[in-house]
């Protein structure tokens, strides 16, 4: 090397002398530098460090939905009648549906489903598709097995009743986002339905979950309901009312039984009815509840409650003689009369025979206020307040609104309408000591021991007894008879209201009770125009009275009140012996 | 001081990796509470479904078609049952 070299320290660019400014302004340069790049770590870490941390936090959480299932309903003995089970939907983006032939032959065998109509909805313009709804898990699985394109699960809840077609109106249904829509699904919806929950957790790279950081919302499960109904006594209802609408060709009836010690509904059946399970051709009629919204003329079975006001206000009494010939009354200017001409019976009798002019002379010696007071505590006129969707009150006119006539026909029922849940409701008065409680569509642990008194016990035990005369022969319903038990009960046959007038079609209808030494059930039979031939209620309402109540009574193991006459008598030597 | 320094960071050190077993173990014993929980849910899943099952088979319609057809069964004659008094027995 030519040049001769400078060693570092001697470097003449060191003596050099430079401006004392240049110096200060670096450093003053790079600690403002610092001090901005503290200042702005200590605004991201300290003052401001939502954001961020959301943006780490977005990074290795997650958030799961927790789904709530809805409550089961179950009868009084624990038996499902309705349950939500988890099913899968199979949906698709048809844009990344791109499916071999092969493919979508085995999709749609595996799904029971046509070629064409898979592919007709994978063509779809639309970003999402149902291929097909409510799968079985296991089916569900299958489709994943075949890892196609495009597809997609989603889980939700299928509501199922196994009764189907026996209990669809007391129980309802749900709709798509499993709300209820009718019956019990409605009335207890806010117990059944839960509320969904949610949790943040970590999750590894592999997608398990490995930490729970905190369950924001934990699910709230829908409580199981317990009903009244048993559903042996539901069954018993609905199938011979379904035997007796065919038999006698009627277009729509219902039967409620009632236990007369708690109150509980055992069984609400009505027709026309449909399934729960496949909803597919529903018409109003079949959605009707027809033993809560609609009302009807009772008739006759209205009698006992005019009587029993009568020996209440001392009236009359058991055995009064009163005068129905010649069968025909006019009040004003109508004129009333009876189906057969009795002449004189007592108070007893009017009811046995179901004598019209009977029961209105009775009602005429009271004043109309008297019997309004009666009709409304027993619960005429005004809905029961059962939480049940569309229940109705019926039609009790003011007092003071009634003419003489108005007040006549109201003692044998008609001039005022009620619902077949009232009507039996208002015979816990005569099956009880005269006292009423309130009905239930829950499971009652512990009944009531007393009541809404209305009449007093004497006048219901003798109403009693005059309601046993009338299925007895000589009465107006001898079919309403039962072996083994004392039965009581009336009959009533109305006829219907079209446009205001009378038509001649009928409402037949039987209200009763039993055992009557120590009454358990009630049973209200109503059936609408039957119209093959019979429309009494005594040839057409009791004999499924007397079908329900004989089951019902011998399922719920209540001791006969009456004598049997055993036809084998071996058999009954030797059960004796062992005993 | 020395010393002391050196046993001060021993048991920092032997903390510390402690720590870190422990985090290991409750992450572990966290998978197998969601395994379990998860088994609950599905156990309870198809509890539903046998209960569902059990209404279908256990159907009144079913099992009087059953009794009536297949075994021939029908309720007794008025005359043909004999009350028992349970008080009576003995």
């Amino acid at each position: 090397m030519a040049q001769k070299s400078i060693k570092f320290s001697k470097s003449p660019l060191l003596s050099e002398r430079l401006p004392p400014w240049r110096q200060r302004l670096v450093l003053v340069v790079l600690l403002g530098a610092f001090v901005a790049l503290i200042a702005r770590s200590l605004y991201l870490q300290g003052f401001n460090n939502e954001f961020l941390g959301d943006k780490g936090r977005a990074r290795f959480e997650r958030v799961i939905d927790i789904s709530a299932t809805r409550g089961r309903i179950t009868d009084r003995h624990g038996d499902v009648l309705a349950v939500s089970t988890p099913v899968r939907s199979i949906w698709a983006i048809p844009e990344d549906a791109q499916l071999a032939p092969a493919q979508a032959r085995s999709l749609a065998a595996m799904l029971d489903m046509d070629v064409r109509e898979i592919n007709r909805k994978l063509a779809s313009e639309r970003e999402f598709v149902y291929v097909k709804r409510q799968l079985s898990p296991e089916l569900a699985d299958r489709v994943t097995a075949l890892q196609l394109p495009g597809l997609h699960q989603k889980n939700e809840y299928r509501r199922y009743y196994p009764a189907g077609e026996v209990m669809a109106h007391m129980l309802g249904f749900t709709g798509v986002e499993d709300a209820g829509q009718e019956g019990i699904e409605l009335a207890f919806n806010e117990q059944l339905s839960g509320k969904a929950g949610s949790r943040r957790v970590i999750k590894d790279r592999r997608g398990n979950v490995v930490e729970d950081v905190e369950s924001m919302h934990p699910p709230l499960e829908g409580k199981d309901i317990v009903l009244a109904l048993d559903s042996k006594v539901q069954y018993l209802a609905y199938s011979h009312l379904k035997h007796a609408l065919e038999e006698h060709r009627a277009k729509a009836g219902g039967v409620v039984v009632l236990d007369a010690r708690s109150g509980e509904i055992l069984a609400l059946a009505n027709l026309p009815t449909y399934n729960p399970n496949n909803r597919v051709k529903l018409i109003g009629a079949q959605l009707r509840n027809r033993a809560l919204t609609d009302t009807f003329e009772p008739g006759s079975t209205l009698k006992p409650f005019t009587v029993a006001l009568a020996l209440e206000k001392g009236k009359v009494r058991f055995n009064t003689p009163i005068q129905t010939a010649p069968g025909k009354m006019t009040i004003g200017t109508a004129t009333i009369s009876d189906a057969h001409m009795h002449g004189v019976l007592t108070v007893a009798q009017v009811i046995q025979k179901s004598s019209n002019i009977g029961a209105a002379k009775i009602a005429l010696s009271m004043t109309p206020d008297e019997m309004w007071t009666m009709f409304d505590g027993m619960g005429f006129g005004a809905p029961l307040k059962l939480g049940f969707p569309g229940e109705v009150g019926g039609r009790l006119r003011p007092a003071k609104s009634w003419r003489p006539i108005e007040q006549a026909t109201m003692a044998y029922g008609h001039g005022i309408s009620v619902t077949l849940i009232q009507l039996a409701r208002a015979y816990q008065a005569f099956a009880r000591d005269g006292d009423l409680v309130p009905i239930s569509l829950a499971r009652v642990d512990a009944p009531p021991v007393n009541g809404k008194q209305v009449f007093s016990a004497q006048t219901a035990q003798e109403v009693r007894a005059m309601l046993e005369m009338a299925v007895l022969p000589g009465g107006t319903a001898p079919k309403a008879q039962i072996a083994g038990y004392r039965v009581a009960g009336k009959t009533g046959t109305a006829h219907k209201l079209e446009g205001g007038a009378y038509a001649n079609k009928y409402v037949a209808a039987f209200v009763g009770f039993a055992p009557v030494s120590e009454p358990r059930l009630i049973v209200a039979v109503m059936i609408d125009e039957p119209s093959n031939g019979k429309y009494y209620g005594g040839d057409v309402a009791a004999p499924v009275f007397a079908q329900v109540m004989a089951g019902s009574l011998r399922t719920l193991g209540v001791a006969p009140d009456a004598p049997l006459k055993p036809l084998v008598m071996t058999s009954v030597e030797s059960v004796r012996e062992e005993m | 001081m020395a010393r002391l320094n050196l046993i001060l960071v021993m048991i920092a050190l032997a903390c510390a990796l402690s720590a870190v077993g422990a985090n290991h173990r409750a992450r572990k014993l966290y998978t197998e509470l969601e395994a379990v929980q998860k088994r609950m849910r599905d156990l309870e899943v198809e509890w539903g479904q046998l209960q569902l099952e059990q209404s279908t088979l256990a159907a009144h319609v079913r099992v009087e078609k059953a009794a009536r057809e297949k075994l021939g069964m029908k309720p007794p004659a008025p005359g043909r049952i004999i009350s028992v008094d349970p008080v009576a027995g003995n």
